[in-house]
């Protein structure tokens, strides 16, 4: 009966092309992760009255920030073509997508940590100072722990972006089921592998936001 | 053990500059309670953050324990800190911590091991009275409570000196006043010093040695507790003296007695110190041919000893009056008549 309802969908292809969306999300997430955690920091304890309080250095990144955040994706992975190629050494396959992604989630992310950080209150900042507290210390053991809630249900957002954005790299030759339901779906006009597809990544992002949620909620002692 | 010198602190502000702390000096001693009072804006804040580095005064010196924390910096900074710990108004707690891992804070800073810590942490839950709440998070305890923990966390690292910060205005009458017995029994059982600030004479009253009171970042009134409730010189003193020995009805209640009595005299009685213990009434009585009637009174303890306030009525002859206030003069009660027809 599948074969009457999906006669051009390949399941093993399926298989490794959800694998693929997988890894590209998986590992851009982790690096997304970190990558924006920090650049949050910087633009949180540069900001005005804090730890660093520094304008020129949050000026600058913050400039960096809100360009990278306002460049269309799909404009991104061309902009980062030159980039790529030396990073991945060439500008096709999943690990061709991961530069981009990353570049194009972090700031995103980044603000999101800045607005969870900002939410935690400058009390139990100035109680870790009056204690002796190094910066060192203040980020380790009251910025983020204190915040973790907003930063988990943050990358939990900035994740479902990504399996959207992994798709979109699909399209310029990253694999995955963007690249799936672009070159059967659309190229070939079958689209029963476009909804193949498509089920496939609403799947991903249920569970990617279920799991978030759920930490979410462990955490959050409030 | 603390010693203010000349200190100064002036933000700068779109209408020129603003003194926040106008030329403060104080000396602090050890295992002093120490008040200092205000409304908000009186710089009683600032001068507080002053004394363990959260603030650094434009001009002057601040010594706590021999350090002189207005020119230290970094890890002297730090370790000075140790040694001068702070509760707040709004406890500012870890909420992402339990009660146990709140207190273990200071200590996992002073880089104490994790052994030490625990046993620490279990006499200090046992020194606020918080047994049996080790793993609850501060969202689950009441305010008290959260104050408890705070103290216990201010005390983990064994320090010279606690400031509190407002530590009890967010309390409500009953708390306050167990939280206040709890920090005279650390200032006694610790010898600790305790510095705190705030808006509610109540406070001074209960707990403190000495006052200070202050007035747009100048201290206008210094003095022992009971001096100051005696005698009270300026007219911000008197306001907050006011707050505890007259509460709002006396007016009121002057007013109605000064209607219904027309003959004879209301006076107002305060008692300091050892007259408050004397049975100065009985001794009026029996020594002066007039009838005396108590309408209100109050007696208040201090650190130092009691202070009250008694409103009397004497009547009958004028002359028996008179000699019957002089007697009361007489044994170091101050006397003020109220009215009379």
């Amino acid at each position: 009966m599948i074969k009457e309802y999906f006669p051009n969908v390949d399941w093993l292809i399926l298989w490794q092309e959800t694998k693929n969306t997988l890894y590209m999300t998986g590992i851009s997430v982790l690096a997304t992760f970190i990558l924006g955690t920090l650049l949050g920091l910087i633009l949180f304890l540069t900001s005005n009255g804090n730890l660093w309080g520094n304008k020129p250095i949050n000026a600058v990144f913050s400039t960096i920030v809100n360009i990278f955040r306002s460049i269309p994706f799909i404009i991104l992975i061309v902009l980062l073509i030159p980039l790529t190629t030396i990073l991945v050494g060439s500008m096709i396959g999943v690990n061709a997508a991961l530069p981009s992604l990353i570049i194009g989630a972090a700031p995103f992310y980044a603000r999101m940590v800045e607005i969870g950080l900002r939410e935690i209150d400058k009390g139990v900042i100035e109680a870790a100072r009056s204690m002796g507290a190094t910066t060192g210390t203040i980020i380790w053991k009251v910025l983020l722990p204190e915040s973790m809630p907003a930063l988990i249900s943050g990358i939990t957002v900035t994740a479902i972006a990504l399996v959207s954005y992994t798709a979109m790299a699909g399209a310029i030759g990253a694999g995955g089921l963007g690249s799936l339901a672009y070159n059967y779906g659309y190229q070939r006009n079958q689209n029963d592998v476009t909804f193949m597809a498509t089920v496939v990544i609403l799947l991903i992002v249920f569970v990617i936001q279920f799991i978030g949620d759920f930490i979410t909620s462990k955490l959050d002692k409030r | 053990m603390i010693s203010i010198k000349n200190v100064r602190k002036i933000y700068p502000s779109k209408q020129g500059q603003l003194k926040a702390v106008d030329d403060v000096n104080l000396e602090i001693k050890e295992g002093e309670i120490f008040g200092v009072i205000g409304y908000s804006g009186a710089g009683k804040s600032t001068l507080i953050r002053m004394l363990n580095g959260l603030e650094l005064p434009t001009d002057g010196t601040v010594t706590v324990a021999g350090r002189v924390i207005s020119k230290i910096k970094g890890s002297e900074l730090r370790k000075a800190r140790q040694e001068i710990s702070m509760i707040f108004q709004h406890f500012n707690l870890l909420w992402s911590r339990t009660v146990s891992e709140n207190i273990a804070f200071p200590l996992e800073i002073a880089g104490v091991p994790s052994t030490q810590r625990q046993k620490r942490v279990n006499e200090l839950i046992k020194l606020v009275g918080l047994e049996g709440r080790e793993n609850a998070y501060p969202s689950q305890l009441s305010g008290g409570q959260k104050q408890r923990v705070g103290i216990a966390r201010a005390l983990a690292n064994n320090p010279k000196v606690l400031l509190c910060d407002e530590a009890t205005s967010a309390l409500d009458p009953q708390t306050t006043d167990s939280i206040l017995e709890l920090l005279v029994d650390i200032n006694k059982r610790l010898g600790l010093t305790i510095v705190l600030i705030t808006h509610e004479m109540h406070v001074i009253r209960k707990i403190c040695h000495r006052v200070a009171v202050m007035e747009s970042g100048k201290v206008v009134e210094l003095g022992s507790v009971l001096d100051v409730f005696k005698n009270p010189q300026q007219p911000i003193t008197k306001r907050f003296v006011q707050q505890v020995t007259e509460p709002e009805e006396t007016k009121d209640t002057a007013e109605h007695l000064l209607e219904r009595y027309h003959s004879g005299l209301i006076v107002q009685l305060t008692f300091i110190g050892e007259s408050a213990e004397q049975p100065v009434i009985t001794n009026l009585i029996r020594n002066n041919n007039v009838t005396v009637n108590i309408l209100q009174g109050k007696i208040s303890q201090t650190q130092s000893g009691s202070y009250g306030t008694l409103f009397i009525h004497i009547d009958g002859d004028e002359k028996e009056v008179t000699n019957a206030v002089d007697f009361i003069r007489s044994h170091q009660v101050g006397v003020e008549v109220v009215a009379n027809d």
